[in-house]
């Protein structure tokens, strides 16, 4: 891959900020009552990215793995815990969704470097990491989103049918199907619709930084399918762990 | 004796939905009848384990309840619960995912008329179905299994006068097999008494 470069003023960010302007004023106009929104989302995207920033260039400058390694722990923490708000339905749902993202964090990773896709440095696997643990988190919120939801509607007949025997597995097998459905078709529908309707960010990037389509494409292509590997680890392991807190070791539904 | 409670008592919260409720239930046909919320379903809900007591001890042919595998004893005493709750698919598939896990060969035709439905029902999609018709594809279900015990909770409740009789009598037909006990929990006397050997009665809590 080709090593690119592109250097961005601060006046073309500021001058950016016209269309936050724009963006503040049509709620405004049409009281959505977003503009409060709109300025608190802007400064902390700013203050974030910033620190963001000038961690990733400590850190690539430091170029040793094991802040690599810190760096993306951190993001699966504070993955898990942004998770779980979504997942409030679900007990105990913090363990989980930490568990499935650390995993699907470490398996994606671990597989594009063993393939030699990526080489195991800083400039590939915080970028990577980055998108790779945050897709994954999407997507295990939403499934257990998805599994509060169905446990609750389902009660009855996943009681009728552990009353015929069935294990929790099997009674529950109808709604962690559905939950792990909901987690994984947003990466997969927008897979499919790729470069029709949209751009891809990475591929985006690449290209603004002057590098050849060919290489944004394969970049891209690469991206989008260790992602698709990442969602659906992170959505199984975090609804197969997670529906069991419904239940008892007898398999009886817990009153919630 | 078929089931033994003794001082039997279960807490949801900080409230007692039952408590300190002693009984010796017959092998035969057992009818429960109380107003809403005196705890009849919670009874038969503990006495499959799909709960267990606070308080208290339940015995099933003189072991403790919880000696039992919850899983094994659950195909033995099952469990057809208040409204219907079939799993998606026709009312066959229901009946064979039922048998299958109690290990039991299915014979779709005498199972439907053993619950008082006729065998074309057997490919009928199960959301297309009364409640009546859900109900007694409920009793199906359980029959499929081949059970020793049937937990019967209010099954003609969402029932109006003619599908009502309809599963009374199927009831008062399989309370005659010698092989099957019925407990039966009811809101009406008038049920209890015809469907019942006896009759216990529970009392709201004051």
């Amino acid at each position: 891959m080709s090593t690119t470069s592109i250097h961005v003023e601060l006046w073309q960010v500021a001058a950016s900020l016209v269309l936050v302007a724009l963006a503040a004023a049509i709620s405004f106009w049409q009281r959505a009552d977003l503009e409060r929104d709109i300025a608190v989302a802007t400064a902390r995207s700013i203050v974030q990215l910033t620190l963001v920033g000038y961690a990733i260039k400590l850190i690539f400058e430091a170029d040793t793995i094991l802040l690599v390694l810190a760096l993306l722990a951190v993001m699966v923490f504070f993955g898990a815990i942004t998770a779980r708000h979504r997942a409030d339905k679900v007990p105990g749902s913090f363990g989980p969704l930490l568990i499935a993202l650390a995993l699907a964090g470490a398996s994606t990773l671990g597989l594009v470097v063993a393939l030699g896709i990526f080489e195991p440095t800083p400039r590939y696997l915080v970028p990577v990491g980055g998108m790779v643990i945050g897709n994954a988190m999407t997507a295990s919120a939403v499934a257990l989103n998805r599994l509060g939801d169905e446990m609750a509607d389902a009660r009855a007949r996943i009681e009728a049918t552990l009353a015929l025997g069935a294990t929790a597995r099997e009674a529950a097998a109808p709604t962690i199907r559905r939950s792990l459905r909901s987690g994984m078709i947003t990466l997969v529908d927008s897979t499919k619709t790729t470069g029709l309707i949209f751009f891809p960010g990475t591929m985006v990037g690449m290209l603004l930084a002057g590098a050849s389509p060919t290489d944004a494409v394969r970049l891209q292509l690469i991206l989008l399918y260790t992602l698709l590997g990442s969602v659906s680890i992170s959505a199984l392991v975090a609804t197969l762990l997670a529906y069991r807190n419904f239940f008892t070791s007898a398999a009886q539904l817990r009153e919630l | 004796m078929l089931f033994e409670l003794r001082d039997v008592g279960l807490d949801r919260g900080d409230r007692a939905v039952l408590d300190g409720f002693s009984a010796r239930i017959a092998e035969g046909a057992t009818a429960i009848v109380g107003p809403s919320g005196a705890g009849k379903s919670t009874l038969l809900r503990l006495l499959n384990r799909l709960a267990d007591p606070s308080r208290g001890e339940i015995l099933y042919r003189d072991r403790p309840l919880d000696s039992y595998e919850p899983l094994a004893l659950r195909r033995e005493v099952s469990l057809v619960p208040q409204l219907p709750a079939l799993l998606e698919g026709t009312v066959e598939s229901n009946l064979r995912y039922a048998a299958e896990l109690a290990g039991e060969p299915l014979e779709t035709e005498e199972t439907l008329r053993r619950a008082g439905l006729d065998p074309a029902f057997a490919g009928r999609d199960v959301a297309k179905l009364s409640v009546g018709e859900q109900q007694r594809a409920m009793l199906a279900r359980a029959l499929a299994q081949r059970p020793a015990v049937l937990l019967l909770d209010e099954p003609t409740s969402a029932l109006d006068h003619a599908a009502r009789d309809a599963v009374e009598a199927t009831l008062a037909r399989l309370r005659s097999e010698s092989n099957l006990s019925l407990v039966l929990v009811s809101h009406d006397p008038e049920q209890a008494r015809r469907l019942g050997d006896r009759v216990v009665e529970l009392e709201a809590r004051p």
